[in-house]
């Protein structure tokens, strides 16, 4: 008994020096590098620190700042009506042309090749063109709209009211083959046999889209759905790009107020508690769509 | 058996008339498809086009696809009045460097989370879970006083250092090693293989599929990158490519055949790996769905 014991912890002793071992490398950076920033990151919203002198802590004067200051709400506003724009319409063609693209189609490769071209491009390259594209006067979408007659095209990303949608736009584009591909992977779980009980029914391929795959996908939805919600929280590249926040603040998102906090006036608490806020909004996101998944999830 | 038969008949009428209509959806299937896809092709030829064609050609519509004259000149002017072949090289170093040090570090880190059993074991590692959580956003503003308390500001480490430890691979790396058989561990080290050989003679060469999903998206993200490098960056010859383009646009704000030139140039390796690598690609995205 003694003697097993013994073996045990000598097994585990040794077992703790090689995993320690392994994990070394891997171990140290992410503790300095990662795990401590996030906890650094924590402490500093509750300070006023500019980057020299003393840390001073403020309490909550941070959070009060933030409630009241206009800008910083207009980015909030901005940031979740970008959510709500494109993470819907993202993932609704995601799955249009996932289902489209699914199997019986000829040239099936060249189609999926071609709509998840845009997702490996750098944001900030690709981003040049649709300022080009955009372009209110010369632009080619603003040609196309003239010559079928329509006398006032929009503005694009020049026009305070159509910036939010147009960096939409581009964002949607940039990420639907990206969830095309995840949607295709889950269709393939999806048995052929309710297809075709659907077709002795008579049901029409609307029917079938709503009644059979939407329910059918619903974990892949859910799933995609809070990763969507995180990335377009977390947009910058192409606002930088595209708006650099304006005209205005009309595209002045979070991230980018971040940024610009932080980077360029150097209020580097104040930031933090930006970052927080930006934190803690994912989180209860997150935590909403997971508790809500049980209505309508089928697993 | 009156009832059967009734049925039987009404299957066959929707079989039928869903036979009819199948040519109709057939047609506009075809036709979404063809839309969509040219909607996301579209920009990248009209880049290509007007990247070859003289500044005052390049709008105007009906769009003229093909240029009149080839202007290859505005690829060599950009390659010429700016160290576009530097911006080149910094982005290849830095995706280089942090994909290599990334896929070492987070192999090992992943073969004791999957294969050791240690006390701390499944504590650790919801550490590294939960940080997967937290937007790079949250910790870069600490990151960037860490790095410059260290003296690494306007240099590529910061940007290498801080993609060669993330999470994600060890998490990655960790969720594949699970799915090889621990009897295959046994055997080797009865054989008196050492735990490094193990990792390295066994589970390495079993884990091609982890490693060139790894590879592609670490790469992939360096490469594309915008934020880290617009942060630590400030020296010209230290611009990775996406900073680079960046520059341009302040540069050439006119030069509108220039800019699609330097966007071409920019995204053409990306495109090159991408249809190299097109079923790593999609098997990757489908198999981790993570990461962005």
């Amino acid at each position: 008994m003694d003697h097993t014991l013994k073996k045990t912890s000598k097994l585990t002793k040794r077992n703790r020096i090689i995993a320690y071992t392994f994990l070394l490398p891997n171990l140290l950076g992410f503790f300095v590098f990662i795990f401590f920033p996030v906890i650094a990151s924590f402490f500093m919203s509750f300070t006023s620190w500019n980057g020299f002198g003393k840390i001073e802590f403020v309490g909550l004067e941070n959070f009060i700042d933030l409630a009241q200051d206009k800008g910083f709400r207009i980015s909030f506003v901005n940031t979740l009506l970008f959510t709500l724009i494109s993470v819907p319409i993202t993932l609704f063609l995601a799955i249009v042309v996932a289902v489209l693209l699914n199997k019986g189609v000829k040239f099936i490769k060249i189609f999926r090749t071609a709509v998840f071209l845009p997702y490996v491009t750098a944001p900030v390259a690709v981003a040049v063109v649709w300022q080009l594209i955009f372009n209110p006067s010369m632009g080619p979408i603003n040609g196309f709209l003239s010559s079928v007659g329509i006398d006032n095209p929009p503005g694009w990303l020049s026009s305070p009211d159509w910036s939010l949608i147009s960096v939409s736009i581009v964002f949607i584009w940039h990420n639907i083959g990206y969830y095309m591909i995840i949607y295709l992977a889950g269709l393939q779980n999806v048995p052929d046999s309710l297809y075709e009980a659907a077709d002795i029914d008579g049901a029409g391929p609307i029917v079938k889209f709503f009644k059979i795959t939407i329910p059918m996908l619903s974990p892949v939805i859910f799933f995609t759905s809070i990763i969507a919600l995180i990335q377009s929280f977390k947009v910058f590249d192409f606002v930088y790009v595209l708006t650099e926040g304006g005209p205005g603040r009309s595209t002045n998102v979070l991230v980018y107020s971040i940024v610009n906090t932080a980077f360029e006036r150097y209020e580097y608490g104040y930031a933090s508690a930006m970052a927080l806020i930006l934190f803690l909004v994912i989180l209860v996101i997150s935590y909403i769509q997971f508790q809500g998944q049980k209505k309508w999830v089928n697993y | 058996m009156d009832y059967v038969t009734e049925k039987n008949a009404v299957i066959e009428k929707n079989v039928k008339k869903s036979r009819l209509k199948f040519n109709m959806n057939k047609v506009t299937r075809y036709l979404i498809i063809v839309g969509l896809s040219a909607i996301c092709v579209l920009p990248f030829l009209w880049m290509l086009s007007a990247s070859l064609k003289a500044e005052s050609e390049i709008f105007g519509f009906p769009i003229q696809w093909i240029p009149e004259v080839f202007y290859w000149s505005n690829y060599v002017e950009v390659w010429t009045r700016v160290p576009f072949h530097v911006f080149y090289l910094n982005s290849f170093k830095i995706a280089l460097i942090s994909t290599v040090l990334l896929l070492f570090t987070s192999s090992l880190g992943g073969y004791a989370f999957a294969k050791i059993k240690f006390p701390e074991r499944d504590k650790i590692f919801f550490l590294y879970v939960a940080t997967m959580m937290v937007p790079f956003q949250v910790m870069m503003i600490p990151q960037y006083m860490l790095m410059s308390k260290i003296g690494l500001v306007d240099s590529h480490w910061p940007i290498i250092i801080i993609n060669s430890f993330s999470a994600f691979g060890v998490f990655l790396f960790r969720q594949f090693f699970v799915s090889i058989p621990d009897e295959l561990l046994e055997a080797a080290r009865i054989d008196g293989l050492s735990e490094f050989g193990i990792y390295f003679r066994i589970i390495l060469p079993l884990s091609k599929p982890a490693i060139a999903t790894l590879i592609i998206f670490q790469f992939m993200h360096a490469w594309n990158d915008f934020l880290a490098p617009l942060i630590y960056i400030t020296s010209e010859e230290l611009y990775t490519l996406t900073l680079g383009m960046q520059f341009f646009v302040y540069e050439f704000d006119t030069e509108y055949s220039l800019l699609m030139a330097a966007a071409v140039s920019a995204i053409i390796p990306t495109i090159i790996v991408y249809f190299l690598a097109q079923e790593q690609f999609i098997k990757g995205v489908s198999n981790t769905g993570v990461k962005g």
